[in-house]
């Protein structure tokens, strides 16, 4: 097995994959057009080291569009990663707001929001943090588990999923056992599950060589059109760049410029 | 969340195991001092109660002030007050054996060797006493030796071995390791009575007999004997009375306090010397049940009925723990030193389960951070370590009982002997284990939740992470 399998993957196991301009299986939760999947408003944050108090977010304004996939770029220390943390509902702003799927989440108290993450927010990794004692299957199905989901719902949706990143073959294998491409994929297929309307991914392709890099990319991609999920991404890639329909640069904990399908915007 | 507790414990099987093999080598030794504990108790339990019996019936204040004159402590109308008792239909299916016995104190002299000794004698009724040395509720290893009064002659007399060596019988008697006085004593059977001990023995061998008295036919003057004694009593007309006895046997009584006082008569003998004509009484009525959990119920309704069985006499029930002392401290003694034992076990369960799980936090940070932004809220990520530990502790006493059983068999099977205190013959040594099923669940469910406890303080630090931190966590 090696990471140039992952290249192969996501076109060839793909049966059944519908047109990318038409309906995917959710259909019928596609967001609405000029509602923001989530909004950061005036957000700021910063971090004790030892007695040094360190800004790492300095008002912030951002809106995430439904159905997008929005990049982060900027270099080390930027806050690209606290930016994320804080639309992932894993980190709270010292001051703003932070609305995701229309709830204000800096009103809901710790339990909430573990509810509300697991309902709403699927996350990638850059080390995949999958459950090592975990096969693939069930690593995918593990937010399922946790949201109590009955075992038909489960049965139902998770295979769909180990098809649609191409792992069928390798669903009861363990982490240990597949390569670093293979567990990005069970990586996304787990995000996925719970169909949630926003993806975080902090520098998914970070640990991958290129070419499985770009195929994980394309994979996301793919997956995103098709269950219409606004994908949100921190990135050094040129090649996440370039497929970003909206990118946002960072610098010092500000934003300095958007660009919206490659042409720069004003405002959030 | 169990499964994946189980995997997670499987994950480190190293380190697992070894923590595993400290609870289960920890919950086998509390369970084998137990059994050995159990063992002890149940051992002086039974020579208490053959001997002894499960309750007595005394005079309210003998126990307190019987030792200076037992006689004057005495009940009246006993063998109808056992009769009662026996014909009695809560406490007659109940009982093994209820019988009367007279305490006394006197003086044993072997004048063939000119020596005497004071003693305490007791009378018994050789049958009864028979029948009460063949309890064994809990099928103890071991069979007594034949009661020696049984069938014997009515002037028979057992003697402890240490009033058998004061009064210079080991040889006549052939008792083993009985040392010899150094000083130059005429032959066993060598001098005569005086007259006056003779006339006293066979005054008291020829009286009729009084109102209720046993009824024995006058004997013709004692043939000389090697094994002969006089026992001097004072009777409650306070003249001194005399029975010339053959001592059948020497009996170890454990104590060699009691060893060097005892002798021990049939109850007639006994009741003739002390009351003479008089009606005879006895100082104690023991009962001897078929289990020991009648104790309580069978007390209960002895209190209830003597009043009227006994005629309003100012009678006191006592049961097997108020008559000896002893039993009762050393039962505590041993159950102290359990408590003991399990607390400091459970100490070591506790810091090594804890341990194991602490190392098992560090090592999960980021997994633990991996499950909070999954969705799994505080409480879940402390479940999920309290059943880890909950886990290991149920594999671990559970192992440790199983080891504990294996091992007693083993050692059960062989065949080793201990000499507990307050007994004159050795006793198999046996773990007793099996069977002692409220034992066994306590001491496992005990250290369960030891376990499950100790694992609380590290599923609390991992619940208590930041999600970020535990995210970037190296």
């Amino acid at each position: 097995m090696t990471e140039h399998d992952d290249a192969h993957a996501p076109t060839e196991l793909l049966p059944g994959a519908r047109d990318e301009s038409g309906p995917g299986d959710d259909a019928e939760d596609s967001p609405r057009e000029g509602v923001p999947v989530a909004e950061l408003r005036g957000v700021h944050k910063s971090y004790r080291l030892d007695d040094v108090e360190v800004p790492v977010i300095r008002g912030v304004d951002m809106l995430i569009r439904p159905g997008n996939f929005t990049v982060l770029l900027g270099p080390s220390g930027s806050g690209k990663t606290t930016l994320l943390n804080m639309l992932g509902c894993i980190d709270r702003p010292d001051a703003g707001e932070v609305w995701v799927h229309g709830t204000d989440v800096g009103a809901l108290d710790d339990d909430a929001l573990s509810d509300f993450r697991g309902k709403h927010i699927g996350f990638i990794f850059q080390n995949f943090n999958l459950l090592p004692v975990l096969s693939a299957y069930e690593n995918i199905e593990y937010p399922l588990v946790l949201s109590g989901a009955s075992p038909k719902t489960r049965a139902d949706r998770v295979p769909k999923l180990l098809d649609a990143v191409g792992l069928t073959d390798k669903a009861k294998h363990r982490p240990g056992q597949l390569s670093g491409g293979q567990r990005q994929r069970v990586a996304i297929a787990r995000a996925l599950v719970m169909k949630p309307k926003l993806v975080i991914a902090d520098e998914p392709t970070a640990n991958l060589d290129s070419k499985t890099g770009e195929a994980i990319l394309a994979l996301m991609r793919h997956m995103q059109r098709r269950h219409r999920i606004s994908f949100v991404f921190s990135s050094h890639d040129p090649a996440v760049f370039r497929s970003a329909d909206d990118a946002i640069f960072l610098k010092d904990g500000a934003i300095v410029s958007r660009r919206r399908q490659g042409v720069e915007v004003q405002g959030a | 969340m169990l499964m994946l507790a189980l995997r997670n414990l499987m994950r480190n099987r190293r380190r697992s195991l070894a923590t595993l093999a400290a609870l289960a080598i920890g919950a086998a030794s509390i369970l084998m001092f137990g059994g050995y504990s159990t063992n002890i108790r149940y051992s002086m339990e039974t020579a208490y109660v053959r001997t002894g019996g499960h309750l007595q019936i005394q005079h309210r204040d003998f126990n307190l002030y019987g030792s200076g004159d037992p006689t004057a402590y005495g009940i009246r109308d006993a063998e109808r007050i056992v009769d009662a008792i026996r014909r009695d239909e809560v406490l007659g299916p109940k009982l093994v054996v209820a019988t009367p016995t007279l305490q006394f104190g006197g003086i044993a002299g072997n004048y063939g060797a000119g020596v005497s000794k004071t003693v305490v004698g007791f009378g018994l009724q050789a049958s009864e006493n028979a029948r009460m040395r063949e309890w064994n509720h809990y099928d103890i290893p071991l069979v007594s030796p034949p009661f020696a009064l049984l069938n014997s002659r009515p002037d028979s007399a057992i003697v402890g071995v240490g009033v058998a060596r004061v009064l210079q019988l080991c040889a006549t008697l052939k008792i083993a390791n009985c040392p010899q006085p150094e000083k130059d004593v005429p032959a066993a059977g060598g001098a005569a009575m005086p007259d006056d001990i003779l006339a006293l023995t066979q005054r008291e061998q020829n009286a009729p007999r009084g109102k209720g008295g046993s009824r024995a036919a006058a004997v013709a003057a004692p043939p000389p004997s090697p094994r002969r004694i006089e026992l001097l009593a004072s009777s409650t007309r306070g003249t001194p009375n005399v029975a010339a006895l053959e001592v059948v046997e020497a009996e170890g009584q454990g104590f060699k306090e009691l060893d060097e006082v005892f002798v021990a008569v049939h109850l007639a003998q006994a009741q003739r010397l002390v009351f003479g004509r008089a009606p005879p009484k006895a100082t104690a009525i023991m009962l001897q049940l078929q289990r020991p959990d009648q104790m309580a119920g069978a007390a209960e309704r002895l209190r209830a009925k003597l009043p009227e069985w006994s005629g309003q006499q100012p009678l006191a029930v006592l049961d097997l723990e108020e008559l000896n002392p002893f039993f009762l401290q050393t039962i505590q003694l041993f159950n102290t030193i359990f408590g003991f034992i399990f607390v400091l076990i459970g100490s070591l369960v506790l810091f090594s389960v804890s341990n194991t799980m602490n190392t098992a936090v560090v090592e999960r940070t980021v997994e633990i951070g991996t499950l909070r932004a999954m969705g799994l809220r505080k409480h879940g990520i402390r479940q999920l370590f309290m059943i880890e530990g909950f886990l290991l502790g149920a594999a671990g006493a559970v192992g440790g009982a199983l080891v504990a059983l294996l091992a007693s068999a083993l050692i059960n099977s062989l065949g080793l002997e201990w000499l507990p205190p307050g007994s004159a013959e050795a006793l198999p040594l046996v773990l007793r284990i099996w069977g002692e099923n409220g034992m066994i669940v306590g001491t496992t469910l005990g250290l369960i939740v030891v376990a499950t406890v100790s694992a609380w303080w590290p599923a609390h630090r991992a619940a208590k992470l930041n999600v970020v931190d535990a995210l970037r966590h190296a």
